[in-house]
């Protein structure tokens, strides 16, 4: 549905996205991910058509972004990074406003207001003036906007942000319900977002993607290697010694940072090896009281910074090369 | 022209939800009766001191009250729109860039044909609205007057007044996509109002060859023949050619901001 290929936009000497590409196929529902100034905002307005790029392609059902940016422009459905909002309407205004410039027929246009209005929850809004409504509101009718002419690819630029933990989860489950007939990229910087909506997630640094896959497999295959989580009441040194004797402990790192005094150790271990039994018998065998052990995961959050913050050291080996 | 519709509707609403158009359409119709009446007085005090000159040398004067009014009032009209319309057109695309609104509209599929007549009808439809109770005015002194004046003249005269918002409305509109500042778009085109209105005052102040040449670019100076019903085919190229301008322009400038974004 959506093909990206060697896409670039600088603006003047700035290179805002470095030759992305990417494909997302019929009813997917695609997470960007990426620090701020990544390139994610970017990246949409290219494919919206807002914005030319500067090389590379990018088509929508088969149509090129820029050459027939009409036949684009037809079938999507785009919440800005900020809510494209007239202050001085009503919801039902704005809504029917949106209604009309995106094509829907006079006889569909009701039914439609109403369906996205049920969707993003702000029925009973409907006759406030948009100026007056929170923020949290003002997002929503972003998103109703977005929906109202049922486009077949809906762009979301970070469609959470400003909204209550509650909504939050709503949001979500709509972006997830929505998928299937629709086909739907969004941007967030919100791991848990990713993980829980979309079917594929691309991380993208400084313009460039750094990696790209489903959530699971992400985490999967950045893992690298088992972490154990150890809190005993131990002396310092002689905790790091002794779990550094157990073979196959790679890193060992102790902290007295437990409460009342006790030590927290992380183990790490290569892949697939699980010392967790070892450290049991050692702690315990050394008269040590043991709180805790657990096996850890590498959370998204720490892949995406593993991915997205420059190692120096491994920075320098590049240059080098 | 897909769109036209919508955002002429669109445009329309915001005009008279927004406290804007009823303070502009309220200055405009005080200035303009104020005007008109201090007018009206000075011209028939005039008309009868004439009459009391020709009575007193034995022969009958006929002082046209009618069109005299007409070109001394539109004469006014004429410098208050220049003033006026800045006001109408300063936020038409600064204010959409700002808010961010131009991004649901660039990315909607409409021409960019469709949303700069949209936005064009509709302040000239506002301007129209405005103009409407002047109207009024004007048609009660030529109702009551004797012989009766012919209606033509007052055809001529507003068919003057459109072309020459019309024109102020489509540069304005112009000036206003090249800025999302609605400041700086505001004193762009009351610069460019100014600067017309004092190209004017030369030429009609000045000599030779220089004023002869201000005269040619001074748009009241075109506007003149129109307020004494005259209409006047030079007048109607030189406003019809910057009305066209001034949207064609818009149309680039709208086109352009696909590109210039950068
Ligand atoms: N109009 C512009 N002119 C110049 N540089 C720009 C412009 N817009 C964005 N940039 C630059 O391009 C880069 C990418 O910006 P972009 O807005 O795409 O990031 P983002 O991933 O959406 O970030 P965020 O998470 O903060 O929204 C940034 O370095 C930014 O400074
Ligand atoms: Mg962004």
């Amino acid at each position: 549905m959506i093909e990206v290929q060697d896409l670039s936009k600088s603006y003047g000497e700035k290179t805002a996205v470095d030759r992305i590409s990417f494909s997302v196929n019929k009813g997917e529902i695609l997470g960007f991910l990426g620090p701020n100034g990544a390139g994610k905002t970017t990246t949409m307005r290219v494919l919206t058509g807002y914005l030319p790029a500067t090389g590379g392609t990018a088509k929508i059902a088969g149509f090129d972004v820029f050459d027939d940016s009409m036949e684009v422009r037809r079938r999507i459905g785009y919440l800005p990074e900020n809510p494209p909002l007239y202050f001085d309407m009503t919801v039902t205004e704005y809504l029917d406003f949106v209604a009309r410039i995106k094509n829907v027929p006079v006889e569909k246009r009701a039914q439609r207001i109403e369906a996205a209005m049920g969707m993003t929850k702000i029925a009973e809004q409907r006759d406030h003036l948009i100026k007056r409504l929170s923020r949290g509101f003002k997002q929503r009718v972003g998103l109703a906007q977005a929906i109202v002419h049922d486009p077949d690819v809906i762009i979301l630029d970070e469609p959470t942000v400003g909204l209550d933990p509650k909504q939050i989860i709503e949001v979500r489950h709509l972006i997830k319900s929505l998928a299937g007939n629709h086909t739907i990229i969004l941007s967030t910087h919100i791991l848990p977002e990713v993980s829980m909506t979309c079917d594929r997630v691309i991380i993208i640094n400084n313009g460039k993607i750094v990696a790209v896959d489903t959530p699971e497999n992400l985490t999967l295959q950045l893992k690298g290697g088992e972490r154990i989580r150890v809190e005993a009441q131990a002396p310092e040194q002689g905790l790091r010694d002794a779990l550094q004797k157990i073979p196959g402990a790679q890193r060992v790192s102790v902290d007295s940072m437990g409460s009342g005094g006790r030590m927290i150790a992380i183990v790490e271990a290569r892949q697939g090896q699980d010392l967790r039994s070892q450290i049991a018998a050692k702690v315990v065998g050394q008269g040590w009281p043991l709180y805790e052990l657990r096996g850890e995961n590498l959370s998204l959050e720490e892949i995406f910074l593993q991915l997205t913050t420059e190692d120096p050291a491994h920075k320098k080996s590049e240059e080098s090369k | 022209m897909r769109g036209l519709y919508a955002i002429y509707r669109k445009e329309m609403t915001h005009y008279f939800v927004s406290p804007i158009a009823y303070i502009i359409a309220c200055v405009f119709l005080v200035l303009s009766g104020v005007f008109f009446n201090s007018y009206l007085v000075e011209v028939i005090k005039y008309a009868d001191e004439m009459m009391m000159q020709g009575m007193q040398m034995g022969q009958m004067t006929n002082f046209d009250v009618p069109s005299v009014m007409l070109r001394v009032f539109l004469g006014t009209i004429g410098i208050v729109i220049l003033f006026l319309t800045p006001m109408l057109t300063m936020g038409v695309y600064s204010e959409e860039r700002k808010r961010g609104t131009m991004e649901l509209l660039m990315t909607s599929p409409i021409s960019d044909a469709g949303i700069v007549l949209g936005k064009f009808l509709a302040s000239f439809t506002l301007l129209v609205i405005m103009l409407i109770p002047t109207v009024f005015y004007v048609i009660y002194i030529f109702a009551h007057s004797t012989p009766a004046a012919p209606w033509r003249l007052i055809a001529g005269g507003y068919l003057g007044v459109l072309l020459l918002g019309a024109m102020l409305l489509a540069l304005g509109s112009f000036l206003s996509s090249l800025t999302e500042n609605q400041i700086i778009s505001a004193v762009l085109i009351f610069g460019v109002s100014l600067l017309l209105w004092l190209l004017d005052i030369f030429a009609q102040s000045g000599s030779g060859s220089l004023a002869q040449s201000l005269q040619y670019a001074a748009v009241l100076q075109h506007y003149g023949p129109f307020t004494q019903g005259i209409i006047d085919t030079t007048g109607l190229v030189f406003f019809g050619t910057w009305i066209f301008f001034g949207i064609f322009l818009t149309m680039r400038s709208v086109e352009s901001m696909r590109w210039r974004r950068a």
